[in-house]
């Protein structure tokens, strides 16, 4: 079986599996965990769209 | 007074000298378990649901690189960035080891996002060392 997924929706998976071990790993309380997790997340997917308006401007 | 004297100066003595944490059975269990089985370690404190996450997360994101024809780095002592491939995917523990038996991850790329496969198992692999070394922080009680 093979996989074939867009850049876009690799980013975001990326995006949600890294901010859950982010999130657990590098804070101790609960809020905190999740806090963490969706601050990550929030950084990762901004960063995909920063870096793709990034490289449309270089482009043009 | 002399008592007051020595209570004072025992204190200042073992201040310069943080004490090592004491190494215990699950010290030393915990981390290997989490390496071979990503979340385990935490799985064996009874950290229930963080370790059903880390696994989660770790063994999803291995499949998928797997499934997107992600590259499988073997041990070599060659270029760099390869040391550092075999170094990140060894970090998924069973994960890497059942991979090379079965020989998952030396096919032929056959589109072009296919690179991002090769980075998700690299990364599953780092956030299984995270995992571990915060299996031993709670193994020690540096962490609830």
């Amino acid at each position: 079986m093979i996989l074939a997924l867009s850049h876009f929706s690799a980013a975001l998976l990326f995006s949600i599996f890294a901010s859950i071990v982010f999130g657990i790993t590098q804070r101790s309380t609960s809020r905190e965990q999740v806090r963490y997790g969706l601050y990550c997340f929030a950084m990762f997917v901004g960063g995909v769209f920063l870096a793709g308006w990034l490289m449309w401007i270089l482009r043009r | 007074m002399a008592n007051s004297t020595t209570s004072k100066k025992e204190p200042a003595a073992s201040e310069g000298k943080p004490t090592p944490p004491p190494v215990t059975m699950i010290s030393v269990v915990a981390p290997a378990v989490g390496w071979l089985i990503p979340g385990a370690g935490h799985l064996i404190q009874k950290r229930w649901i963080r370790g059903l996450l880390l696994m989660g997360s770790i063994v999803t994101m291995f499949v998928l690189g797997i499934l997107l024809q992600g590259h499988i780095y073997q041990p070599n002592g060659g270029d760099i960035l390869d040391i550092l491939g075999f170094v990140g995917d060894v970090g998924a523990g069973g994960l890497y080891i059942v991979a090379q038996v079965m020989d998952w991850g030396q096919g032929a790329i056959s589109h072009a996002t296919a690179d991002y496969g090769t980075k998700y198992l690299i990364v599953a692999g780092l956030l299984n060392f995270i995992s571990v070394a915060d299996a031993y922080h709670i193994a020690i009680g540096k962490k609830p």
